[in-house]
Protein backbone atom coordinates (compact mmCIF):
# COMPACT_ATOMS: atom_id res chain seq x y z
CA UNK A 1 0.00 0.00 0.00
CA UNK A 2 1.29 3.45 -0.84
CA UNK A 3 1.83 6.05 1.77
CA UNK A 4 0.90 9.08 -0.22
CA UNK A 5 -2.43 10.67 -0.49
CA UNK A 6 -3.11 9.96 -4.09
CA UNK A 7 -2.35 7.04 -6.38
CA UNK A 8 -4.21 3.77 -6.75
CA UNK A 9 -4.94 1.05 -4.29
CA UNK A 10 -8.12 0.29 -2.40
CA UNK A 11 -6.72 1.90 0.74
CA UNK A 12 -5.77 5.21 -0.83
CA UNK A 13 -7.60 8.37 0.07
CA UNK A 14 -8.41 8.90 -3.61
CA UNK A 15 -10.38 5.64 -3.72
CA UNK A 16 -12.53 6.68 -0.79
CA UNK A 17 -13.87 9.90 -2.30
CA UNK A 18 -17.67 9.60 -2.38
CA UNK A 19 -19.63 9.34 -5.58
CA UNK A 20 -22.62 11.61 -6.12
CA UNK A 21 -25.61 10.32 -4.20
CA UNK A 22 -23.60 8.89 -1.30
CA UNK A 23 -25.39 9.71 1.95
CA UNK A 24 -23.26 11.38 4.60
CA UNK A 25 -25.32 9.50 7.20
CA UNK A 26 -23.31 6.39 6.30
CA UNK A 27 -20.21 7.95 7.85
CA UNK A 28 -21.28 8.01 11.55
CA UNK A 29 -21.95 4.23 11.57
CA UNK A 30 -18.59 3.70 9.85
CA UNK A 31 -16.95 5.71 12.63
CA UNK A 32 -18.95 3.85 15.28
CA UNK A 33 -17.74 0.52 13.87
CA UNK A 34 -14.26 1.55 15.00
CA UNK A 35 -15.05 3.49 18.17
CA UNK A 36 -17.41 0.86 19.62
CA UNK A 37 -14.61 -1.71 19.24
CA UNK A 38 -11.72 0.28 20.67
CA UNK A 39 -14.00 1.51 23.47
CA UNK A 40 -13.52 -2.01 24.84
CA UNK A 41 -10.45 -0.56 26.57
CA UNK A 42 -12.67 0.88 29.30
CA UNK A 43 -13.88 -2.65 30.07
CA UNK A 44 -10.51 -4.39 30.17
CA UNK A 45 -10.73 -4.61 33.95
CA UNK A 46 -13.26 -7.49 33.62
CA UNK A 47 -10.26 -9.68 32.72
CA UNK A 48 -8.18 -8.65 35.72
CA UNK A 49 -9.59 -11.02 38.34
CA UNK A 50 -9.82 -14.09 36.03
CA UNK A 51 -6.23 -13.44 34.95
CA UNK A 52 -5.07 -13.66 38.57
CA UNK A 53 -6.35 -17.27 38.70
CA UNK A 54 -5.12 -18.76 35.41
CA UNK A 55 -2.98 -21.32 37.26
CA UNK A 56 -4.79 -21.68 40.57
CA UNK A 57 -8.27 -21.66 38.88
CA UNK A 58 -10.38 -21.36 42.04
CA UNK A 59 -7.95 -19.00 43.78
CA UNK A 60 -4.64 -17.34 42.97
CA UNK A 61 -1.58 -19.63 43.01
CA UNK A 62 1.88 -18.27 43.95
CA UNK A 63 2.88 -18.19 40.26
CA UNK A 64 -0.29 -16.41 39.19
CA UNK A 65 -0.12 -12.76 38.12
CA UNK A 66 -0.85 -10.03 40.67
CA UNK A 67 -3.48 -7.34 40.15
CA UNK A 68 -0.79 -4.65 40.33
CA UNK A 69 1.11 -6.33 37.47
CA UNK A 70 -2.08 -6.63 35.40
CA UNK A 71 -2.92 -2.95 35.97
CA UNK A 72 0.02 -2.04 33.74
CA UNK A 73 -1.72 -3.53 30.68
CA UNK A 74 -4.37 -0.78 30.65
CA UNK A 75 -1.90 1.94 31.63
CA UNK A 76 0.41 0.96 28.75
CA UNK A 77 -2.50 0.95 26.31
CA UNK A 78 -3.57 4.47 27.32
CA UNK A 79 0.04 5.67 27.17
CA UNK A 80 0.44 4.32 23.64
CA UNK A 81 -2.93 5.81 22.69
CA UNK A 82 -1.50 9.27 23.39
CA UNK A 83 1.84 8.53 21.75
CA UNK A 84 0.45 6.94 18.59
CA UNK A 85 -2.25 9.56 18.02
CA UNK A 86 0.45 12.25 18.26
CA UNK A 87 3.00 10.39 16.12
CA UNK A 88 0.67 9.00 13.45
CA UNK A 89 -1.80 11.92 13.32
CA UNK A 90 -0.37 13.44 10.15
CA UNK A 91 -0.15 10.03 8.46
CA UNK A 92 -3.80 9.32 9.34
CA UNK A 93 -4.85 12.71 7.98
CA UNK A 94 -2.99 12.39 4.70
CA UNK A 95 -3.52 8.67 4.15
CA UNK A 96 -7.28 8.90 4.64
CA UNK A 97 -9.73 7.17 6.96
CA UNK A 98 -9.90 3.79 5.21
CA UNK A 99 -6.19 3.09 5.51
CA UNK A 100 -6.19 4.30 9.12
CA UNK A 101 -9.24 2.22 10.07
CA UNK A 102 -7.78 -0.87 8.43
CA UNK A 103 -4.47 -0.36 10.23
CA UNK A 104 -6.31 0.12 13.52
CA UNK A 105 -8.30 -3.09 12.89
CA UNK A 106 -5.10 -5.09 12.24
CA UNK A 107 -3.37 -3.68 15.33
CA UNK A 108 -6.44 -4.14 17.56
CA UNK A 109 -7.12 -7.73 16.48
CA UNK A 110 -3.38 -8.46 16.43
CA UNK A 111 -3.07 -7.12 19.96
CA UNK A 112 -5.77 -9.49 21.19
CA UNK A 113 -4.24 -12.48 19.36
CA UNK A 114 -0.77 -11.78 20.76
CA UNK A 115 -2.32 -11.41 24.22
CA UNK A 116 -4.12 -14.74 23.77
CA UNK A 117 -0.72 -16.28 23.01
CA UNK A 118 0.65 -14.56 26.12
CA UNK A 119 -2.11 -16.13 28.22
CA UNK A 120 -1.48 -19.55 26.61
CA UNK A 121 2.25 -19.51 27.51
CA UNK A 122 1.56 -17.50 30.70
CA UNK A 123 3.97 -14.69 29.85
CA UNK A 124 2.81 -11.24 30.97
CA UNK A 125 5.40 -9.41 28.85
CA UNK A 126 3.76 -10.82 25.73
CA UNK A 127 0.44 -9.32 26.90
CA UNK A 128 2.12 -5.98 27.62
CA UNK A 129 3.40 -6.07 24.04
CA UNK A 130 0.09 -7.29 22.57
CA UNK A 131 -2.69 -5.36 24.27
CA UNK A 132 -0.50 -2.66 25.83
CA UNK A 133 1.67 -1.60 22.90
CA UNK A 134 -0.05 -2.88 19.73
CA UNK A 135 -3.55 -2.40 21.18
CA UNK A 136 -2.56 1.07 22.40
CA UNK A 137 -1.39 2.02 18.90
CA UNK A 138 -4.75 0.78 17.56
CA UNK A 139 -6.51 2.96 20.14
CA UNK A 140 -4.63 6.07 19.04
CA UNK A 141 -5.01 5.54 15.28
CA UNK A 142 -8.59 4.31 15.57
CA UNK A 143 -9.67 7.15 17.85
CA UNK A 144 -8.60 9.94 15.50
CA UNK A 145 -9.22 8.16 12.18
CA UNK A 146 -12.84 9.27 11.54
CA UNK A 147 -12.71 12.69 13.21
CA UNK A 148 -11.71 14.96 10.32
CA UNK A 149 -13.82 12.92 7.87
CA UNK A 150 -16.92 13.51 10.01
CA UNK A 151 -16.14 17.22 10.36
CA UNK A 152 -15.83 17.55 6.57
CA UNK A 153 -19.12 15.72 5.98
CA UNK A 154 -20.97 17.76 8.61
CA UNK A 155 -19.72 21.36 8.32
CA UNK A 156 -23.16 22.46 9.54
CA UNK A 157 -23.03 20.28 12.70
CA UNK A 158 -19.42 19.27 13.41
CA UNK A 159 -20.01 18.92 17.14
CA UNK A 160 -22.90 16.51 16.71
CA UNK A 161 -20.98 14.46 14.12
CA UNK A 162 -17.84 13.96 16.20
CA UNK A 163 -20.02 13.57 19.30
CA UNK A 164 -21.64 10.52 17.73
CA UNK A 165 -18.30 8.82 17.05
CA UNK A 166 -16.72 9.66 20.38
CA UNK A 167 -19.92 8.59 22.12
CA UNK A 168 -19.15 5.18 20.61
CA UNK A 169 -15.83 5.10 22.44
CA UNK A 170 -17.71 5.62 25.70
CA UNK A 171 -20.32 3.03 24.72
CA UNK A 172 -17.86 0.33 23.64
CA UNK A 173 -17.42 -0.83 27.22
CA UNK A 174 -21.16 -1.42 27.57
CA UNK A 175 -20.93 -4.10 24.90
CA UNK A 176 -17.49 -5.45 25.77
CA UNK A 177 -18.10 -5.92 29.48
CA UNK A 178 -21.16 -8.25 29.39
CA UNK A 179 -19.92 -9.92 26.18
CA UNK A 180 -16.52 -10.73 27.72
CA UNK A 181 -18.10 -12.05 30.93
CA UNK A 182 -20.48 -14.23 28.88
CA UNK A 183 -17.68 -15.57 26.65
CA UNK A 184 -15.43 -16.36 29.60
CA UNK A 185 -18.35 -18.23 31.17
CA UNK A 186 -18.74 -20.30 28.01
CA UNK A 187 -15.04 -21.21 27.76
CA UNK A 188 -14.31 -21.74 31.43
CA UNK A 189 -14.24 -25.29 32.76
CA UNK A 190 -13.37 -26.84 36.13
CA UNK A 191 -9.70 -26.97 35.12
CA UNK A 192 -9.35 -23.98 32.82
CA UNK A 193 -10.25 -20.27 32.75
CA UNK A 194 -11.36 -19.20 29.28
CA UNK A 195 -9.49 -15.91 28.94
CA UNK A 196 -7.38 -17.03 25.95
CA UNK A 197 -10.39 -18.22 23.92
CA UNK A 198 -12.27 -15.02 24.77
CA UNK A 199 -9.36 -12.93 23.46
CA UNK A 200 -9.38 -14.91 20.20
CA UNK A 201 -13.14 -14.51 19.69
CA UNK A 202 -12.96 -10.79 20.48
CA UNK A 203 -10.09 -10.41 17.99
CA UNK A 204 -12.20 -11.96 15.21
CA UNK A 205 -15.40 -10.05 16.07
CA UNK A 206 -13.64 -6.69 16.41
CA UNK A 207 -11.66 -7.23 13.20
CA UNK A 208 -14.86 -7.86 11.22
CA UNK A 209 -16.59 -4.83 12.74
CA UNK A 210 -13.71 -2.48 12.06
CA UNK A 211 -13.23 -3.75 8.52
CA UNK A 212 -16.91 -3.05 7.78
CA UNK A 213 -16.26 0.51 8.97
CA UNK A 214 -13.26 0.87 6.67
CA UNK A 215 -15.31 -0.46 3.73
CA UNK A 216 -18.26 1.91 4.07
CA UNK A 217 -16.36 5.07 5.02
CA UNK A 218 -15.99 7.79 2.36
CA UNK A 219 -14.46 11.24 2.27
CA UNK A 220 -16.36 14.06 0.58
CA UNK A 221 -15.11 15.50 -2.73
CA UNK A 222 -13.01 18.67 -2.38
CA UNK A 223 -15.12 21.71 -1.54
CA UNK A 224 -18.26 19.57 -1.07
CA UNK A 225 -21.01 21.16 1.00
CA UNK A 226 -24.35 19.67 2.09
CA UNK A 227 -27.48 20.74 0.25
CA UNK A 228 -28.83 24.04 1.49
CA UNK A 229 -25.70 24.67 3.54
CA UNK A 230 -25.39 28.23 4.72
CA UNK A 231 -21.96 29.19 5.99
CA UNK A 232 -22.06 30.49 9.57
CA UNK A 233 -22.05 34.24 10.02
CA UNK A 234 -18.60 35.79 10.24
CA UNK A 235 -17.20 34.79 13.61
CA UNK A 236 -13.67 35.51 14.73
CA UNK A 237 -13.59 32.21 16.59
CA UNK A 238 -14.54 30.09 13.57
CA UNK A 239 -11.66 30.16 11.10
CA UNK A 240 -12.04 29.53 7.39
CA UNK A 241 -8.26 29.12 7.11
CA UNK A 242 -6.23 25.99 7.69
CA UNK A 243 -3.17 25.70 9.92
CA UNK A 244 -0.47 23.10 9.22
CA UNK A 245 -0.30 20.45 11.91
CA UNK A 246 3.12 21.35 13.30
CA UNK A 247 2.46 25.10 13.04
CA UNK A 248 -0.52 24.58 15.36
CA UNK A 249 1.97 23.60 18.08
CA UNK A 250 3.51 27.08 17.83
CA UNK A 251 0.23 28.83 18.61
CA UNK A 252 -0.89 29.73 22.15
CA UNK A 253 -4.38 28.51 21.23
CA UNK A 254 -3.23 24.90 20.98
CA UNK A 255 -1.67 24.97 24.45
CA UNK A 256 -4.56 26.86 26.03
CA UNK A 257 -7.01 24.25 24.73
CA UNK A 258 -4.55 21.55 25.85
CA UNK A 259 -4.74 22.88 29.43
CA UNK A 260 -8.54 23.19 29.27
CA UNK A 261 -8.89 19.58 28.10
CA UNK A 262 -6.34 18.37 30.65
CA UNK A 263 -8.23 20.11 33.50
CA UNK A 264 -11.59 18.75 32.41
CA UNK A 265 -10.20 15.23 31.99
CA UNK A 266 -8.24 15.29 35.25
CA UNK A 267 -11.40 16.23 37.14
CA UNK A 268 -13.46 13.50 35.49
CA UNK A 269 -10.91 10.70 35.46
CA UNK A 270 -10.14 11.26 39.14
CA UNK A 271 -13.68 10.52 40.25
CA UNK A 272 -14.50 7.98 37.54
CA UNK A 273 -11.95 5.51 38.83
CA UNK A 274 -12.71 6.12 42.50
CA UNK A 275 -16.48 6.68 42.45
CA UNK A 276 -17.29 3.31 43.99
CA UNK A 277 -14.93 3.63 46.97
CA UNK A 278 -15.59 7.35 47.38
CA UNK A 279 -19.37 6.99 47.54
CA UNK A 280 -19.14 4.19 50.11
CA UNK A 281 -16.70 6.11 52.29
CA UNK A 282 -18.61 9.40 52.12
CA UNK A 283 -21.93 7.69 52.95
CA UNK A 284 -20.95 4.72 55.14
CA UNK A 285 -23.82 2.36 55.75
CA UNK A 286 -26.02 4.12 53.20
CA UNK A 287 -24.30 3.26 49.90
CA UNK A 288 -23.57 -0.48 49.74
CA UNK A 289 -21.01 -2.05 47.38
CA UNK A 290 -23.88 -3.18 45.11
CA UNK A 291 -25.40 0.31 45.03
CA UNK A 292 -21.92 1.73 44.35
CA UNK A 293 -21.58 -0.59 41.36
CA UNK A 294 -24.93 0.76 40.17
CA UNK A 295 -23.61 4.30 40.54
CA UNK A 296 -20.57 3.43 38.41
CA UNK A 297 -22.90 2.02 35.73
CA UNK A 298 -25.04 5.15 35.82
CA UNK A 299 -21.94 7.33 35.54
CA UNK A 300 -20.82 5.36 32.48
CA UNK A 301 -24.18 6.06 30.85
CA UNK A 302 -23.85 9.79 31.57
CA UNK A 303 -20.26 9.68 30.30
CA UNK A 304 -21.54 8.30 27.00
CA UNK A 305 -24.67 10.47 26.78
CA UNK A 306 -22.69 13.59 27.65
CA UNK A 307 -20.41 12.99 24.70
CA UNK A 308 -23.31 13.33 22.29
CA UNK A 309 -25.41 15.89 24.16
CA UNK A 310 -22.68 18.42 24.98
CA UNK A 311 -21.00 18.21 21.55
CA UNK A 312 -24.39 18.76 19.87
CA UNK A 313 -25.12 21.66 22.20
CA UNK A 314 -21.79 23.21 21.20
CA UNK A 315 -23.09 23.54 17.62
CA UNK A 316 -25.68 26.00 18.94
CA UNK A 317 -23.92 27.88 21.74
CA UNK A 318 -20.35 27.73 20.40
CA UNK A 319 -17.35 25.71 21.48
CA UNK A 320 -15.76 28.32 23.75
CA UNK A 321 -19.06 28.90 25.55
CA UNK A 322 -19.51 25.15 26.02
CA UNK A 323 -16.16 24.98 27.81
CA UNK A 324 -17.11 28.03 29.88
CA UNK A 325 -20.15 26.01 31.01
CA UNK A 326 -17.90 23.01 31.85
CA UNK A 327 -15.47 25.14 33.86
CA UNK A 328 -18.12 27.17 35.73
CA UNK A 329 -20.46 24.27 36.43
CA UNK A 330 -17.51 22.03 37.32
CA UNK A 331 -16.26 24.60 39.84
CA UNK A 332 -19.69 24.91 41.47
CA UNK A 333 -20.34 21.16 41.57
CA UNK A 334 -16.92 20.26 43.03
CA UNK A 335 -17.47 22.87 45.76
CA UNK A 336 -20.90 21.34 46.44
CA UNK A 337 -19.73 17.70 46.72
CA UNK A 338 -18.25 18.06 50.27
CA UNK A 339 -21.46 19.84 51.34
CA UNK A 340 -23.62 16.97 50.08
CA UNK A 341 -21.42 14.65 52.14
CA UNK A 342 -21.77 16.64 55.36
CA UNK A 343 -25.52 17.11 54.74
CA UNK A 344 -25.93 13.38 54.06
CA UNK A 345 -27.60 14.09 50.72
CA UNK A 346 -27.04 11.02 48.56
CA UNK A 347 -29.27 12.41 45.80
CA UNK A 348 -27.25 15.64 45.70
CA UNK A 349 -23.97 13.69 45.62
CA UNK A 350 -25.14 11.44 42.79
CA UNK A 351 -26.51 14.37 40.80
CA UNK A 352 -23.24 16.32 41.13
CA UNK A 353 -21.18 13.37 39.93
CA UNK A 354 -23.50 12.53 37.04
CA UNK A 355 -23.27 16.09 35.70
CA UNK A 356 -19.49 16.17 36.24
CA UNK A 357 -19.04 12.91 34.37
CA UNK A 358 -21.29 14.03 31.51
CA UNK A 359 -18.99 17.07 31.13
CA UNK A 360 -15.95 14.79 31.23
CA UNK A 361 -17.32 12.95 28.20
CA UNK A 362 -18.47 16.21 26.64
CA UNK A 363 -14.96 17.62 26.90
CA UNK A 364 -13.60 14.83 24.71
CA UNK A 365 -16.32 15.05 22.08
CA UNK A 366 -16.44 18.84 21.79
CA UNK A 367 -12.71 19.37 21.41
CA UNK A 368 -12.37 18.18 17.77
CA UNK A 369 -14.90 20.82 16.67
CA UNK A 370 -13.11 23.42 18.85
CA UNK A 371 -9.89 22.58 17.01
CA UNK A 372 -11.73 22.80 13.68
CA UNK A 373 -12.93 26.28 14.62
CA UNK A 374 -9.38 27.35 15.50
CA UNK A 375 -7.20 25.55 12.94
CA UNK A 376 -9.51 24.70 10.01
CA UNK A 377 -10.42 21.26 8.69
CA UNK A 378 -7.31 20.24 6.72
CA UNK A 379 -5.19 18.92 9.60
CA UNK A 380 -7.78 18.80 12.37
CA UNK A 381 -7.39 15.03 12.85
CA UNK A 382 -3.63 15.28 13.23
CA UNK A 383 -3.87 18.29 15.57
CA UNK A 384 -6.47 16.37 17.58
CA UNK A 385 -3.99 13.51 17.83
CA UNK A 386 -1.36 15.84 19.31
CA UNK A 387 -3.91 17.26 21.75
CA UNK A 388 -4.71 13.81 23.14
CA UNK A 389 -1.40 13.93 25.04
CA UNK A 390 -3.49 16.02 27.48
CA UNK A 391 -5.48 12.84 28.13
CA UNK A 392 -2.32 10.89 28.95
CA UNK A 393 -1.21 13.63 31.34
CA UNK A 394 -4.64 13.71 32.98
CA UNK A 395 -4.50 9.94 33.35
CA UNK A 396 -1.62 10.51 35.77
CA UNK A 397 -2.85 13.72 37.52
CA UNK A 398 -6.44 12.60 38.19
CA UNK A 399 -5.90 9.36 40.13
CA UNK A 400 -2.83 10.82 41.88
CA UNK A 401 -4.80 13.80 43.15
CA UNK A 402 -7.65 11.64 44.45
CA UNK A 403 -5.68 8.71 45.87
CA UNK A 404 -2.63 10.39 47.38
CA UNK A 405 -4.49 13.28 49.01
CA UNK A 406 -7.04 10.84 50.46
CA UNK A 407 -4.19 8.73 51.80
CA UNK A 408 -2.46 11.78 53.26
CA UNK A 409 -5.67 12.93 54.98
CA UNK A 410 -6.40 9.49 56.45
CA UNK A 411 -2.79 9.29 57.71
CA UNK A 412 -3.43 12.62 59.46
CA UNK A 413 -6.58 11.37 61.24
CA UNK A 414 -9.13 13.00 58.93
CA UNK A 415 -12.35 10.92 59.02
CA UNK A 416 -12.84 8.81 55.88
CA UNK A 417 -16.09 10.59 55.05
CA UNK A 418 -14.17 13.89 54.79
CA UNK A 419 -10.94 12.53 53.29
CA UNK A 420 -11.93 13.61 49.78
CA UNK A 421 -12.89 17.22 50.62
CA UNK A 422 -9.43 18.69 49.95
CA UNK A 423 -9.31 16.95 46.58
CA UNK A 424 -12.72 18.32 45.64
CA UNK A 425 -11.58 21.87 46.38
CA UNK A 426 -8.34 21.33 44.43
CA UNK A 427 -10.40 20.08 41.48
CA UNK A 428 -12.59 23.20 41.77
CA UNK A 429 -9.39 25.27 41.71
CA UNK A 430 -8.27 23.49 38.54
CA UNK A 431 -11.50 24.57 36.87
CA UNK A 432 -10.61 28.20 37.64
CA UNK A 433 -7.31 27.69 35.77
CA UNK A 434 -9.24 26.06 32.91
CA UNK A 435 -11.70 28.97 32.83
CA UNK A 436 -8.87 31.50 32.55
CA UNK A 437 -7.18 29.51 29.75
CA UNK A 438 -10.46 29.21 27.86
CA UNK A 439 -11.02 32.95 28.33
CA UNK A 440 -7.62 33.66 26.77
CA UNK A 441 -8.41 31.71 23.58
CA UNK A 442 -8.54 34.11 20.61
CA UNK A 443 -8.52 33.62 16.85
CA UNK A 444 -5.26 32.17 15.50
CA UNK A 445 -2.87 34.80 14.11
CA UNK A 446 -2.95 35.01 10.30
CA UNK A 447 0.78 34.29 10.05
CA UNK A 448 0.06 30.65 10.94
CA UNK A 449 -2.50 30.18 8.14
CA UNK A 450 -1.50 27.90 5.29
CA UNK A 451 -0.65 29.78 2.08
CA UNK A 452 -3.14 29.58 -0.78
CA UNK A 453 -0.87 27.38 -2.98
CA UNK A 454 -0.27 24.92 -0.14
CA UNK A 455 -3.97 24.78 0.64
CA UNK A 456 -4.71 24.08 -2.99
CA UNK A 457 -2.21 21.23 -3.08
CA UNK A 458 -3.56 19.87 0.15
CA UNK A 459 -7.14 20.00 -1.02
CA UNK A 460 -6.16 18.38 -4.29
CA UNK A 461 -4.71 15.53 -2.30
CA UNK A 462 -8.25 14.54 -1.46
CA UNK A 463 -8.09 12.97 -4.90
CA UNK A 464 -10.72 11.94 -7.33
CA UNK A 465 -14.00 10.15 -6.70
CA UNK A 466 -13.86 6.51 -5.66
CA UNK A 467 -13.56 4.05 -8.52
CA UNK A 468 -14.50 1.09 -6.39
CA UNK B 1 -15.78 12.73 -10.66
CA UNK B 2 -17.47 9.73 -12.23
CA UNK B 3 -20.92 10.01 -13.75
CA UNK B 4 -22.21 7.03 -11.78
CA UNK B 5 -24.80 8.61 -9.50
CA UNK B 6 -26.11 5.44 -7.85
CA UNK B 7 -26.82 6.74 -4.38
CA UNK B 8 -27.05 5.24 -0.92
CA UNK B 9 -30.32 3.37 -0.47
CA UNK B 10 -32.52 3.44 2.62
CA UNK B 11 -31.79 -0.26 3.11
CA UNK B 12 -28.06 0.42 3.23
CA UNK B 13 -28.61 3.13 5.83
CA UNK B 14 -30.83 0.87 7.95
CA UNK B 15 -28.29 -1.97 7.75
CA UNK B 16 -25.37 0.30 8.63
CA UNK B 17 -27.14 1.89 11.61
CA UNK B 18 -28.54 -1.45 12.74
CA UNK B 19 -25.08 -3.01 12.59
CA UNK B 20 -23.78 -0.59 15.21
CA UNK B 21 -27.06 0.39 16.87
CA UNK B 22 -28.28 -3.05 17.95
CA UNK B 23 -25.14 -4.02 19.92
CA UNK B 24 -25.01 -0.53 21.44
CA UNK B 25 -28.63 -0.62 22.58
CA UNK B 26 -28.09 -4.12 24.02
CA UNK B 27 -25.05 -2.88 25.93
CA UNK B 28 -26.84 0.20 27.24
CA UNK B 29 -29.75 -1.99 28.39
CA UNK B 30 -27.37 -4.31 30.27
CA UNK B 31 -25.69 -1.33 31.93
CA UNK B 32 -29.06 0.20 32.82
CA UNK B 33 -30.07 -3.04 34.55
CA UNK B 34 -26.85 -2.85 36.54
CA UNK B 35 -27.36 0.83 37.33
CA UNK B 36 -30.82 0.14 38.77
CA UNK B 37 -29.09 -1.50 41.75
CA UNK B 38 -28.33 2.01 42.99
CA UNK B 39 -32.03 2.52 43.68
CA UNK B 40 -32.71 -0.88 45.30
Amino acid sequence: METGTGGGGWFSRARTVARPGYSRWMVPPAALCVHLCIGQAYAFSVFNLPMTKLIGISESAPDDWKLTELGWIFSLAIFFLGVSSAVFGRWVEEGGPRKAMFTAACCWAGGFLISAFGVAIHNLWVIYLGYGVLGGIALGIGYISPVSTLIKWFPDRPGMATGMAIMGFGGGAFIASPLSVWLMGKFTTATHIGVMETFVVLAVVYFIFMIVGSIIVRVPPADWKPEGYVAPKANKLISTNDVYVYDALKTPQFWLIWVVLCVNTTAGIGVLGQASAMSQEMFPGHITPIAAAGLVGLMSLFNMGGRFAWATTSDYIGRRNTYFVFMTLGFILYCLVPLTGSAGSIAGFVLCFLIIISMYGGGFSTVPAYLRDMFGTRYVGAIHGLLLTAWSAAGIFGPVLVNYIRQYNIAHDVPKAQAYNTTMYIMAGLFVIGFICNFLVRAVDARYHMKAENRGAALGAAGQPAKA
Amino acid sequence: MENNTQGTTTLQLVLAWGFVGIPLVWGVFQTLLNALKLFQ
